[in-house]
């Protein structure tokens, strides 16, 4: 089993093992996140999508993410498994597993690492539909860049 | 300095790093470059990362840096 905590990875994601590398014996809970592939976007047919990862900076921002946790939440464990290259419907693209002594923590953190994913972890993706391809950027509609991206110490 | 291009970018220019032979300059000196040697990929509002970091257009890049230009991101 791999024990890093953050990963990129060219396979289907193994959730169990994702969850394993946050249990701990203070935990009172495990919050699992997994972010899949959905196939009506806005009344359009996805076929499948491709992504593609700047890798070591990817790493670094997860490890950046963690950071933010830990100053929030010390209490709280992070992993986080990114799926990259070709999937389909309803493949598995990450998994977060974040476990803390009590839930409350462990849902808010685990929602605070996927928006944080979306902002500065340079991940892309590209829907092949039907009748073409098109590379996605800027889901959060910020403009002309991810708020986070920048100014990463803004959120204090 | 090497430049490494993802996404649409990439497939704009067609590979997934370039090289360039510049002196050391700045990260808006370095967009300014693109846009006159690439005419047809819109840099300008994209954001560059030196070293694995995000950096500003007023950021130095000096010769042995690796230079990303990342378009949006779309993860998750």
């Amino acid at each position: 089993m791999n024990t890093a905590f953050f990963e990129i990875i060219d396979k289907p994601i193994d959730v169990e093992e994702v969850r394993q590398k946050v249990v701990s014996r203070n935990a009172g809970a495990i919050t699992v996140f997994i972010g899949t592939v959905r196939e009506m976007t806005n009344g359009k047919k996805t076929l499948h999508l491709e992504y593609q990862a700047y890798i070591p900076m990817a790493i670094k921002m997860f490890e950046q993410i963690a950071k933010e946790i830990k100053e929030r939440w010390s209490d709280a464990q992070v992993a986080i498994t990114h799926r990259i290259g070709h999937l389909t419907i309803s493949d598995i693209a990450v998994v977060i597993a974040v476990s803390s002594p009590h839930r409350k923590i462990a849902y808010e953190a685990n929602e605070y690492v996927i928006d944080r994913i979306k902002q500065i972890v340079p991940i892309w993706k590209k829907e092949c539909w039907e009748d073409g391809t098109e590379w996605i950027g800027d889901q959060l509609e910020n403009v002309p860049y991810p708020a986070g991206a920048a100014s990463m110490n803004e959120e204090d | 300095m090497e430049i490494l291009l993802f996404a649409h970018l990439q497939e704009a220019i067609g590979q997934p790093k370039i090289t360039v032979d510049l002196p050391a300059c700045t990260v808006g000196e370095l967009k300014a470059w693109m846009a006159s040697h690439y005419p047809n990929v819109a840099v300008q509002q994209v954001m560059v990362a030196v070293n694995e970091e995000f950096a500003t257009d007023a950021t130095v890049i000096e010769q042995e840096d690796t230079i990303a230009f990342i378009p949006p991101i779309s993860g998750g």
